[in-house]
């Protein structure tokens, strides 16, 4: 009988700049079911902190409700975290990093939890331009009240329980371009090789950065007639591979020959795209929504960096926040007292 | 790579380290697992059927497994395998009734020359076919080395008579103190095949050190002296000792000496500390009896005052390491050291010796005084004479002993029944699925953090007492359970089903030592390479499945696999599974002993 994970680990683990081994970014053992996508979007995200050398302590996930909002528990055990209630993540990570713009905030959301209840904070996260990386672990269905079709379940897919969906589904993706987004990727949790950079530079970013997973439920969506299952997903997958370099390591990184544009964020990291997709435009937001459009239309599943503004004015930068966090403010500064008060007040007379 | 062909039984027996290491291939998880079980009776009659004498190796091996053990590449510590193999001897029931007899007479006769561990196997696993067995020894015992050299504290004499017993008792006729003086001779005795374990006999000396032919009565030979110790012609010694040299014999005669009145007892060797022969857990029961070692020593010269011995003096060097391997001791320049002493042990090597067999027997032997023989059967250039043990390639040990009397006895039952020696019968091999429920397996799957405890001692004062008394206890009941749990179940294998395989990545996501990858094939050196973490352990195989829907393989590397079965709990399509594999290593009687 096991459900422990044991502690032993590959002694010859590599290190990151920090020192850390992956195994440092650690969470629980997975109770999500055997074969889940989100499991691997789970591994994605730990290699991605691991790789990128973020210290786990600096770094804070955030979740709403459904297997995928349990996903957080599964890694990065030593870092911050909050369980919000079911599409209610967007409000607390803006309060959180209006509070310390210091911490890479990472949110991990489902189709259900974003697309449904969730939708209307969604899109305000986006207007506002908070500074996180937003994921969702899309699989078509609420997995965790056994598989019901959700708002991004394909026109047409049909459920394990032999219905087939009237509804056209919620393109995510699309939606956060649409809303002016200034990092939006679509990946697939079977391709770890393009989802992990996409990761990294959404962290990386300097505003909001959204990433739509296709992540197949193996228990509920997995069957013939799913739009949303392994086989089906991988038979439609249109993806232009990238690499993420961080800044430190920039200038000593050679390219393969296959890698021809590079897209370089706010801190110097550059987003390499490779050369099946080097004729995309990644700064031209119409274009994206039409490339998005036309997939779709194809029947083909977009994935790669769909649209990146280095420049976004997030909302700390948008409402000239202090940049100091509020945990590092000392009383004096917090609450200054009437003479200050008195000195705005003047102002406004 | 092309596919891993796990069909063939090599692939998951090289896996089990410890059983692979094991000269005579001793399915050592499946007797961890029956300790743990409390089935000390089974677990010491898996070990009887594979090394003849469990009560002694638990005591005394040179433990090659433990070495190999993969527990100790993941933390600091191999598994006790050793000292679990005493566990089991020690808490067995009767298991006289579940040994084999001797079988019907089948009219062939066989004569074994010396009773050592090797004869013995060979003996054992050819009675039961009905042979007629002559064992023949100068000894007035059985046991060969093991009664001779092997001193009573690290093996009671009870123990031994009792495992020799259970081989002589399946009707084996013994020629005790019988010294065969003519091969020539005995060729003409009507024997159909004749197995030569008569071991190394010879103890090196050191000639032509000044003083040596001067000093003779106090300068004895270690294994000679050992052999007299053994057989009581001699119970002192003087109270300064010497004993030259760095191996297992050394550590056998100070810690002897210390018992038979040695008070300065002083092991001198040339070598460094580092590269001394002996086994570490021997030097360190040497030092623990108060024998200091002292290393980068090289003997000079016999000192005697008034005709008799005095002391040693030695010159004292350094070693260089070269890079193409070679060592040299280099001399310091230091002043030459002395030390006193009553009595000098040299016991600084063996040879093999075999002034018995005439060189026109057409037995052939190398330019190395070895007897010429075929690797794989072990036959000699005269075709019904058979060679094993330590007369076979040089001095090992028992377990080696035993893995060439095993070897031998299925040469000689071939050779008997004018059967092709190369055609040997293959192993016994089982492959059985685990899998009880979603999160549950018939072994206990979850590697424990334990760590390695050492087995508890005699009181020193007691132990130098008295050469018999044993010095170590054994693990208790509680404790061998702890230390019997700390095994990795190496032969549950993970076997995988490429078919059923839909790459959800779920077994290399879960896994705690990032052993399972699912990358694009290349070639042996390339995969190895682009693995999560490189597989740089050559030793250990990377397992390479067929092609994949996406196209990629998968890769496993072994080397540091804990066997925890998650990846095949996480595994959503059963494409994983722990599945039990028994490997039972060719032997002339393949069921020897009928095991519930
Ligand atoms: C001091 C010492 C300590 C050791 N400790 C260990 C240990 O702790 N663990 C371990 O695994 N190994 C140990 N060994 C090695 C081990 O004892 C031998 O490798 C092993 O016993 C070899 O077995 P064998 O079958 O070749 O015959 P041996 O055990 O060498 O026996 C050969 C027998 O043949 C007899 N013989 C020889 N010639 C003739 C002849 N012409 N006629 C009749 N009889 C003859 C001899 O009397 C002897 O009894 C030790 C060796 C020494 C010297
Ligand atoms: C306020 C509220 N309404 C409804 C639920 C019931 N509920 C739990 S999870 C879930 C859907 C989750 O779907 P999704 O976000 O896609 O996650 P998945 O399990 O598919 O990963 C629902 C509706 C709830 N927990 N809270
Ligand atoms: S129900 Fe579906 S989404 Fe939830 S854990 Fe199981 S496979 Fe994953
Ligand atoms: S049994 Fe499976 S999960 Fe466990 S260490 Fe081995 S390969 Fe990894
Ligand atoms: S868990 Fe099973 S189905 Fe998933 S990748 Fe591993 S072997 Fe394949
Ligand atoms: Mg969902």
């Amino acid at each position: 009988m096991s459900y422990i994970k044991p502690k032993f680990r590959h002694p010859n683990l590599p290190t990151n700049a920090l020192g850390f081994t992956v195994a440092d970014y650690d969470g629980a053992i997975s109770t999500l079911c055997a074969g889940c996508g989100h499991d691997s979007i789970s591994a994605a995200i730990q290699n991605a902190c691991f790789l990128s050398a973020i210290p786990p302590h600096r770094i804070a996930k955030l979740s709403g409700i459904g297997c995928s909002s349990k996903m957080p528990t599964y890694f990065l055990g030593k870092s911050h975290g909050f369980n919000s209630v079911h599409g209610r993540m967007p409000s607390v990570a803006t309060g959180a990093s209006l509070a310390n713009r210091e911490l890479t905030y990472i949110g991990v959301s489902g189709d259900g939890d974003t697309a449904s209840i969730g939708m209307g904070q969604f899109v305000h996260l986006i207007r506002r331009n908070v500074n996180m990386a937003y994921i969702v672990a899309n699989n078509g269905c609420y997995g965790l009240t056994k598989g019901q079709d959700s708002a991004t379940a394909d026109l047409g897919s049909v459920s394990k329980y032999g219905s087939t969906n009237p509804f056209d589904g919620i393109d995510l993706a699309s939606l956060a371009l649409l809303q002016g987004a200034g990092f939006v990727g679509r990946s697939f949790s079977g391709d770890k090789e393009q989802l992990e950079p996409l990761i990294r530079a959404a962290m990386a970013h300097k505003g909001f950065a959204f990433i739509d997973v296709v992540s197949p439920c193996v228990t509920f969506n997995n069957h013939l007639g799913s739009t949303k299952s392994y086989t089906e997903t991988r038979e439609h997958l249109d993806s232009m591979p990238l690499d993420f370099v961080p800044m430190r390591e920039e200038i000593s990184t050679h390219y393969d020959a296959g890698t021809t544009q590079g897209v370089t964020l706010h801190d110097g990291s550059v987003i390499h795209l490779h050369k099946a997709s080097s004729d995309y435009q990644t700064d031209d937001r119409n274009a994206a929504m039409i490339s998005v459009q036309n997939a779709k239309d194809e029947g083909r599943i977009l994935t790669g960096l769909l649209y990146l503004d280095p420049n976004s004015q997030n909302l700390d930068q948008n409402l000239k926040l202090a940049t100091k966090p509020l945990n590092e403010m000392g009383k004096d500064e917090l609450c200054p007292g009437s003479r200050v008060l008195n000195s705005i007040n003047e102002g406004l007379r | 790579m092309e596919p891993t062909d796990t069909a063939d039984p090599e692939y998951f027996h090289k896996v089990v380290d410890c059983q692979f290491a094991c000269p005579a291939h001793t399915p050592v998880p499946l007797y961890i697992r029956m300790i743990a079980q409390q089935k000390y009776t089974d677990a010491y009659l898996v070990n009887w059927e594979s090394n003849v004498f469990p009560g002694v190796l638990g005591r005394t091996c040179d433990r090659p497994c433990e070495p190999a053990c993969r527990r100790g590449r993941v933390e600091e510590e191999p598994v006790a395998i050793c000292r679990l193999k005493r566990v089991a001897a020690d808490f067995k029931e009767d298991v006289a009734d579940s040994l084999p007899k001797a079988g019907p007479p089948n009219g062939k006769k066989v004569a074994l020359i010396g009773a050592g561990p090797s004869s013995l196997t060979v003996a054992r696993d050819l009675a039961p076919l009905g042979y007629e067995l002559h064992v023949y020894d100068a000894e007035s015992k059985g046991g060969g080395f093991m009664r001779s050299q092997i001193p009573s504290f690290r093996l009671p004499e009870s123990v031994l008579d009792e495992e020799v017993g259970y081989v002589l008792d399946m009707g084996i006729k013994a020629h005790f103190n019988s010294y065969i003086d003519s091969m020539a001779d005995f060729l003409t005795k009507g024997y159909d095949a004749i197995f030569v374990g008569s071991g190394a006999p010879r103890g090196r000396d050191l000639p032509n050190l000044p003083g040596r032919e001067e000093a003779d009565a106090n300068i004895h030979i270690g294994i000679d002296w050992l052999a007299n110790v053994a057989f009581n012609h001699t119970d002192k010694i003087g109270k300064k000792v010497i004993v030259l040299g760095g191996g297992n014999t050394a550590m056998d005669c100070c810690r002897t000496s210390r018992r038979l009145g040695g008070k300065e007892v002083n092991v001198i060797v040339r070598s460094p500390y580092a590269d001394m022969k002996a086994s570490p857990w021997e030097k360190e029961d040497a030092i623990h009896e108060g024998i200091p070692i002292v290393d980068n020593h090289v003997p000079r010269e016999f000192v005697l005052k008034e005709g008799k011995l005095v002391g040693m003096k030695f010159d004292i060097v350094e070693a260089i390491y070269h890079d193409d391997g070679r060592r040299e001791l280099v001399p310091t320049g230091d002043e030459p050291a002395f030390f006193p002493c009553d009595d000098v042990l040299i016991a600084i090597g063996q040879e093999n010796a075999f002034p018995w067999i005439e060189s026109d027997t057409g037995i052939n032997f190398s330019s190395w005084g070895l007897p010429v023989l075929d690797p794989e059967t072990l036959q000699s250039t005269l075709p019904e004479v058979f060679f094993g043990g330590d007369a076979a390639f040089g001095p090992e040990n028992i377990i080696t002993a035993v893995a060439h009397g095993h070897k031998a006895a299925v040469s000689i039952d071939l050779f008997c029944q004018d059967k092709n020696l190369s055609q040997r019968p293959a192993p016994y091999v089982n492959l059985v699925s685990q899998k009880m429920g979603i999160h549950e397996w018939s072994y206990d799957s979850a590697p424990v953090d334990d760590k390695r405890e050492a087995v508890p001692l005699v009181e020193l004062k007691a132990a130098l007492k008295d050469r018999a008394l044993e010095v170590e206890l054994g693990f208790d009941a509680e404790t061998a359970f702890i230390q019997a749990e700390r095994c990795l179940n190496c032969d549950a294998q993970t076997v995988f089903t490429p078919g059923n395989c839909i790459e959800c990545d779920a077994c290399a996501d879960i896994c705690p030592t990032s052993c399972i990858n699912f990358i694009e094939n290349g070639t042996e050196a390339d995969l190895r390479s682009r693995l999560m973490v490189p597989a740089n352990n050559d030793e250990q195989d990377i397992y390479v499945s067929d092609k994949l829907e996406t196209g990629r393989v998968l890769v496993k590397d072994e080397d540091v696999c804990l066997h925890c079965g998650l990846c095949a709990e996480r595994c959503p399509t059963a494409a994983w599974d722990m599945q039990m594999f028994l490997y039972n290593v060719t032997k002339a009687t393949p069921d020897l002993v009928d095991i519930k």
